[in-house]
């Protein structure tokens, strides 16, 4: 937080101008691949909104608010956890095993089950860079990459062999009908409201919101969020406040894992009803853009999930209708990383200079 | 034995060679950033962007101009060349002004940088060549071919020295003899001469040398363009002096980042970067010769061996072969006390 600048400049404005320069940018990468960038954003709203985008929207704003949260959850304790791919990826692994245990009597109960086991295993793949970055001092950021692409080697390894389904592709068994978690299209139909019978989306969509108040009030409620964010802000004044550096640390990164790993309820048991290769689509790199964008805060994470939700749906349709590559989406969220997370003091310099002036003459009056 | 010893232990260092070459490039690159205080998670990105200039600019300048191209031939290469010098470099300097002018997160930037390659290589290369991201196959003069050492053949029937002198060093190509050169280079640059003093110490105490009357920023930013410049040459490798002949998605696989971890074990000592990249090169030419191994009680599957190199990174930056202590002012952008 910062003194200079009034809270709705430093909350509301600011994010606001770096998110114009990085679709201002965006714009130009468009032109430079022979688009219109006016017909591109027409394209993306549309197909991001109609009665059948939304499902999808909605479905992959939900992946993107669990991770975005497991990003910020880190961010605030600052750890910077570039390992929500993997652990997204594995936790998958653990939902389908589970889901694949049993043959399941009702949804509520397999509900559960799914999500203390993407909970388990998501936090567990989270827990040795924690514990080597707390003990070892090994950088995270490299520690986390690596398990992202160990992450891939195994599931890799388990859907080519002991998870595999009869026949030759790289996929589960389907998951026991019992697994199925309703759609959004169940749950509004018992409140008499239309919903594309197709879609994606699903209860998780609710997990993710009580995720995002949960999170909330970790963070500024209690003790322990009380501890991570004094951890975050000065290491040292935190040890000397007798706050553990290693109890900070091990529960920043697993509750950070932990909510990557919920994805896979939405993914691996909501939508796809079995473990596939490649699960997690980048979904945990949008996580870091996401929580960046929404300024850690889980308000912010849920607003910034939506609208990477639309850019994804939206960039779907991009490559169906224009043969645009789904990469250009890869390239905004570049973009929105640089610009609201390293290259914002471009914006914010200028505004504290002009704030504090006007400051100095509205005291000199 | 003896055959294992000729064939396949020659065949595998010559492989580990080929593979280090690319990583120690850009091990060297991320020196030159960290031991002057910026942190260069980037390294993966603009090694990306560079192995795709390189792929594209040599495919355009080696085309004829009846086929739309610029008609070099063999001078293609160099284009190629120059195209990932020059696209890597840029990428470094947007760095650089992120985390030297505008004191911003160096983590995040660099993390942001390598998103960006990833798209925008895909994005422009499918625009240019309609092949799914990838550049043209390249073709003799459009890459780099391999050298063979003067009396390479005649003294290949020489037991042994013959033997390794044909199969081991010579026969590679230009940038393989320059990776080695940059290390010697980088040695006398870092412990003979003013600008290496100077670069360590602003890693150090950037303070320091501000009040001495030296630039940090200027020192910073010239630290960052040698990176650019060995990250150009790292890519190039890639997609230029490789079997790949050419640009494929995502080809850097985490070289970036094995790079990174490759300097930690380093000690960010350039010497040690040649020994601590062949190591991983050796790694991979291991995992890609091996596709699974019997170890009699059980079977390595072929996805492990493949994640070696990752899995020695996490061993490595575990400290478990000996504490690194990285440059004191790395990561912290410099502000001039007033």
């Amino acid at each position: 937080m910062n003194k200079n600048l009034p809270k709705w400049v430093d909350l509301g404005v600011i994010p606001l101008l770096t998110l114009a320069l990085a679709f201002g940018v965006s714009g130009l990468v468009v032109l430079s691949i022979g688009q219109n960038p006016i017909e591109v954003v027409q394209v993306m709203l549309q197909g991001a909104f109609n009665p059948f985008g939304i499902g999808h929207t909605l479905y992959f704003t939900t992946n993107f608010i669990f991770t975005g949260l497991g990003v910020a959850v880190a961010f605030h304790a600052r750890l910077f956890n570039i390992g929500g791919e993997g652990q997204a990826g594995i936790a998958g692994v653990g939902v389908a095993m589970v889901m694949l245990s049993f043959n399941w009597p009702h949804w509520t109960i397999a509900l559960l089950a799914g999500t203390m086991a993407a909970l388990v295993f998501g936090a567990a793949w989270a827990a040795i860079p924690a514990y080597l970055q707390a003990k070892r001092g090994s950088h995270i950021v490299i520690t986390t990459i690596m398990f992202n692409l160990i992450a891939t080697a195994v599931v890799g390894y388990l859907l080519v062999g002991p998870m595999q389904a009869e026949g030759s592709l790289p996929e589960s068994p389907r998951f026991p009908a019992g697994a199925a978690l309703p759609s959004l299209h169940d749950i509004l139909a018992v409140f008499g409201m239309e919903f594309d019978k197709f879609a994606p989306a699903n209860i998780s969509f609710f997990l993710a919101l009580i995720a995002a108040f949960l999170v909330w009030v970790l963070i500024w409620k209690t003790r322990l969020g009380y501890e991570m964010r004094a951890f975050g802000h000065s290491e040292r004044a935190a040890v000397y406040a007798g706050i553990s550096p290693l109890k900070i640390t091990m529960v920043a990164m697993l509750l950070s894992g932990a909510l990557s790993g919920m994805m896979a309820v939405n993914t691996v048991q909501g939508e796809a009803e079995r473990l596939v290769l490649g699960a997690v689509e980048g979904a945990g790199f949008i996580g870091i853009a996401v929580a960046l964008m929404g300024r850690s805060h889980p308000v912010g994470v849920v607003l910034a999930a939506f609208l990477f939700g639309i850019l994804t749906q939206g960039g779907a349709e991009l490559q169906f209708t224009l043969g645009v590559p789904a990469q250009m989406i890869t390239v905004i969220q570049a973009l929105i990383i640089m610009f609201t997370g390293s290259l914002e003091n471009m914006v914010r310099i200028p505004l504290e200079k002009f704030f504090i002036s006007a400051g100095k003459k509205g005291a000199a009056t | 034995m003896m055959d294992f010893l000729t064939n396949d232990l020659l065949q595998l260092s010559d492989s580990a060679v080929r593979n280090a070459t690319p990583l120690l490039l850009a091990c060297i690159a991320g020196l030159y950033s960290e031991r002057a205080g910026i942190f260069d998670i980037g390294l993966e990105g603009k090694m990306l962007v560079a192995a795709f200039a390189a792929g594209a600019f040599s495919a355009f300048a080696g085309t004829s101009v009846a086929d739309g191209g610029w008609g070099m031939g063999g001078n293609a290469v160099w284009i190629g060349l120059g195209a990932a010098i020059i696209a890597s470099t840029i990428l470094a300097m947007i760095h650089a002004f992120a985390s030297i002018t505008l004191r911003g997160n160096q983590l995040i930037s660099g993390v942001a940088i390598n998103f960006f390659a990833a798209g925008i290589t895909v994005l422009l290369g499918q625009y240019w060549f309609k092949m799914g991201g990838q550049t043209p196959q390249l073709r003799e003069g459009q890459r780099f071919d391999s050298i063979t050492l003067p009396f390479a053949r005649e003294l290949q029937d020489v037991p042994v020295l013959g033997q390794i002198y044909h199969d081991l060093i010579s026969g590679h190509n230009i940038l393989v003899y320059l990776g080695f050169l940059v290390v010697a280079i980088t040695w006398w640059v870092l412990y003979r001469t003013r600008f290496g003093l100077r670069m360590r110490a602003v890693g150090e105490n950037p303070s320091a040398v501000d009040t001495a009357g030296i630039s940090v920023v200027r020192l910073r930013y010239s630290a960052l363009v040698i990176t650019g410049i060995l990250c150009g040459l790292a890519g190039a490798y890639l997609s230029l002096g490789t079997a790949a002949a050419g640009f494929g998605k995502d080809m850097t696989a985490g070289r970036g980042f094995i790079a990174l971890a490759a300097l930690i074990f380093a000690k960010w000592k350039p010497v040690p970067a040649l020994w601590a990249t062949l190591l991983f090169g050796l790694l991979e030419a291991i995992g890609n010769r091996y596709q699974s191994v019997d170890l009699g009680f059980m079977v390595l599957p072929g996805q492990f061996m493949q994640a070696l190199p990752y899995i020695l990174t996490v061993v490595i930056l575990a400290g478990f072969v000996g504490k690194a202590i990285p440059p004191k002012a790395g990561g912290e952008p410099y502000v001039k006390e007033r």
